[in-house]
């Protein structure tokens, strides 16, 4: 039993943290959610040159500092402290997961551009009818030669209108909501055939609607094995779900400091609001969901290589807790700021808008329940 | 003890009922299916038929141009709206300034406000809240010398809903510093369009322009818009925060809510199953409807009651707090309902050409409305100062 981090991690730590305070502070996040892009492409090239904390997660042969899943965690809780925007998760975190355990043809290039920064990644996976079902997929690649050919429709795509390419799911045979018969593909976002309708989000970020007409795919474009992409899309799925958990500690455990800090200096009937007894109480259920949170991203992180029902079952567990916490610690937050809380100019809010799609990102509570149900009582429960 | 309404009840139902259907103005059925922010029209057009037909302020006595409707009509009235989603009538007149001018005004100021107020000439914002004086209102600091007839104004009010189309504001302004904190006190009328007065827009969480910062530099009010007597304004106050609090129930609107995510939870599946067939979010539109009808009955007992003469007291911080509750929870399912397509925002972003929808109607806005509805526990006197007040007004604490 060990929860010490090593130097190494604890360097990367320092550095992502010195990176958001000097060049992520609010003003600037505010500016880039505000911008045409909506993005900062050139501290994107400081997160890979400057910093080379692209490839934390990717092993030294590949290029990267041949750390895993807890790097990751250390990068994205600190990222979910600045609300960082940039598409950490979606290229590092999910694009580098299925490079790494699917292969493919342009497995190794492909990381080294993501280590370099060349290469931006969002993941197509949804779809407007789906749900959270990962395998309810109508998108089809059919076999054209010895390549395919995609059609289908994706839905809020996170990060898309960013990115150079797409990982996207497919179905290549069997029935819309069969377990098999589903690939995963690498499909460059410049494709003939690639239609996106981009849009800003509730929380900051950009996304697209994503319509694939006939877009032509090399039998290169697979990763991973054909007809049976499911296992490996739930495997990194997870892992971005861990990954997910971690910012979302970053982003509470920030919201829980300002709201302890304002609490202290906002005065009523005479007294700093936090002498009141019912927002200390408050204030206290915050931390003990904070700190719940965080022991169910580590244990769900260290847990990620584990077999496929250890693995399923400990990040159901913690995406449930880590959204009930969300929820709580978001909603208290703008309570005890009061008015002040319920405005764009205060930084609260954008954590409380964050917390909040986090809470339904890759799963609502009640998805990971019934998750957590099936796996841990069995169906017959 | 009857839970039924009469025949009389009933027929006035049938009547609201078909005057609205036949009344209601289509052009406001489509800005609201927008979904986008109205504008200052569109929240007249609905007031001004309103108006002209006699019900638009059900509550006031008929020789202030009230309907004369008995308290359950009154229920039943608002129920209809509710069912049939008409535009709200705005509060600050009708629910708020309103009663206090007929309560405590003069002839000269009842002739000069009311039947503005009714027809929509006059449109009216809240000057309460301050930054310094929030929950703890009688704390603030706006202040009124007295120069011959007028009254110089100098201040900051904030949170001041729909100020920037107000004519006319209602303001709690300190015109004695020396006494003690509740009783130095005013209520002014203040003319929007003054010299000294300027509206700044706070925007909110889901992007909105509801609320304003009113800043009042050496504002010459006449001493004639002053409401009820010098450093008597907290008993004006104190009236019209017990009638923002009844009505703040929202049940019937909660109930219309309750009915949409209803229908999006027939049309959202998962695995091919409708949400609303699903165990777990079917349990919680149960309890929510389960928890509604709970504050629905509490509410008619508090009717009641009102109609055996008493009027509303402490015990409207409980339909506050129920109400709000039950509020911001329907925005919560409705979020959770709409899944993946909770995400976008619309708003302020150009269009780029192409023709993919964006997700499902129901979906659209249900982010903003539940960030947006997070100031329901915070507004009106925060829910904990309602419980303060049923603390210590209600169980002597």
């Amino acid at each position: 039993m060990d929860f010490n981090f090593t130097d190494e991690q604890n360097m990367l730590r320092d550095t992502v943290a010195k990176f958001v305070q000097n060049q992520y502070d609010w003003d600037s996040r505010r500016a880039i959610v505000k911008s045409a892009a909506g993005w900062r492409p050139d501290l994107w090239k400081v997160m890979a040159e400057e910093l080379g904390i692209l490839g934390a997660p990717f092993s030294e042969d590949l290029g990267g500092l041949g750390g895993g899943a807890v790097d990751n965690m250390i990068v994205m809780e600190e990222f979910g402290k600045g609300l960082v925007i940039e598409p950490y998760l979606g290229t590092v975190v999910i694009a580098g997961g299925f490079l790494k355990h699917g292969g493919g043809a342009q497995s190794a290039d492909l990381i080294g551009s993501i280590i370099g920064g060349e290469a931006t990644f969002a993941f197509a996976y949804a779809e407007p009818q789906g749900r959270y079902n990962l395998a309810d997929l109508t998108t089809t690649a059919k076999k054209d030669g010895a390549g395919y050919v995609l059609n289908g429709r994706k839905a809020v795509v996170v990060g898309a209108p960013w990115a150079s390419h797409l990982i996207v799911t497919a179905r290549t045979s069997g029935g819309q909501r069969d377990a098999k018969g589903i690939t995963v593909f690498v499909v460059p976002t410049s494709a003939a055939g690639v239609t996106r309708r981009d849009y800003p989000t509730v929380d900051g970020l950009r996304a697209s609607e994503i319509q694939f007409d006939n877009v032509k795919l090399g039998a290169d474009a697979v990763i991973g094995t054909v007809d049976n992409g499911l296992p490996l899309i739930e495997r990194v799925t997870d892992e971005a779900i861990a990954a997910l958990g971690a910012e979302a500690v970053g982003a509470m455990r920030t919201a829980h400091t300002m709201t302890i800090e304002y609490a202290r200096q906002r005065k009523q009937f005479g007294v700093p609001i936090s002498s009141f007894q019912v927002l200390q109480h408050r204030m206290v259920d915050m931390f003990m969901h904070v700190e719940q949170s965080v022991s169910m991203t580590y244990m769900a992180t260290l847990k990620l290589d584990e077999s496929d029902d250890e693995r399923k079952k400990a990040v159901s567990a913690a995406k449930v807790q880590i959204g009930k916490a969300c929820k709580f610690v978001g909603q208290s937050a703008i309570q005890i700021h009061g008015g002040m809380g319920m405005t764009d100019e205060l930084a609260v809010g954008h954590y409380f808008k964050r917390c909040t799609m986090i809470e339904g990102l890759f799963g609502s509570v009640d998805h990971h329940l019934r998750r957590y149900e099936t796996l841990s009582l069995g169906e017959a429960a | 003890m009857n839970l039924e309404f009469s025949a009389e009840d009933n027929a006035f139902r049938d009547e609201v009922r078909a005057f609205i259907e036949q009344n209601y103005p289509e052009s406001l059925r489509a800005v609201q299916e927008e979904g986008e922010e109205m504008g200052k029209e569109d929240f007249l057009a609905w007031h001004r038929i309103l108006a002209n037909k006699g019900w638009v302020a059900p509550a006031w006595p008929t020789e202030y141009g009230g309907p004369g409707w008995t308290s359950v009509q009154r229920y039943i009235w608002s129920e209809e709206c509710a069912r049939a989603d008409t535009v709200p009538i705005l509060p600050f007149g009708i629910n708020m300034v309103g009663p206090v001018i007929y309560t405590f005004g003069t002839p000269e100021q009842k002739a000069k406000f009311l039947p503005k107020t009714l027809n929509g000439d006059i449109w009216w914002c809240q000057g309460y809240s301050e930054p310094g004086a929030g929950s703890d209102l009688a704390n603030l600091k706006t202040k009124a010398e007295r120069d011959g007839d007028f009254y110089i104004v100098n201040g900051q009010k904030t949170w001041t809903t729909m100020a920037q189309h107000a004519d006319w504001g209602f303001f709690l302004v300190r015109t004695d510093p020396t006494a003690k904190i509740q009783e130095g006190i005013s209520f002014l009328l203040i003319d929007m369009k003054s010299p000294g007065v300027t509206v700044r827009p706070i925007i909110t969480l889901g992007g909105e322009h509801e609320v304003n910062e009113v800043w009042l530099e050496n504002v010459r009010v006449p001493v004639e818009n002053r409401i009820f007597q010098e450093n008597k304004g907290w008993t004006c106050a104190k009236f019209l925060l017990a009638h923002e609090r009844t009505g703040i129930a929202g049940v019937a609107r909660s109930k219309r809510g309750i009915d949409r995510i209803k229908s999006m939870a027939r049309t959202e599946s998962e695995d091919g199953t409708p949400l609303i067939r699903d165990s777990f979010f079917k349990r919680k539109i149960a309890e929510l409807e389960i928890d509604l009808t709970s504050l629905e009955y509490t509410e008619l007992r508090t009717l009641a009651s009102e109609s055996a003469g008493k009027g509303p007291g402490p015990e409207s911080s409980l339909l506050k707090i129920k109400g709000t509750e039950i509020q911001q929870r329907i925005t919560e399912l409705a979020l959770e309902a709409a899944g993946h397509y909770g995400m976008p925002f619309f708003r302020g972003f150009p269009e780029d050409g192409s023709n993919l929808p964006i997700g499902p109607d129901a979906a659209h806005r249900t982010a903003p409305t539940y960030f947006n509805m997070r100031k329901t526990s915070i507004y009106g006197g925060s829910n904990e100062i309602q419980r303060n007040i049923i603390s210590k007004m209600v169980l002597g604490l």
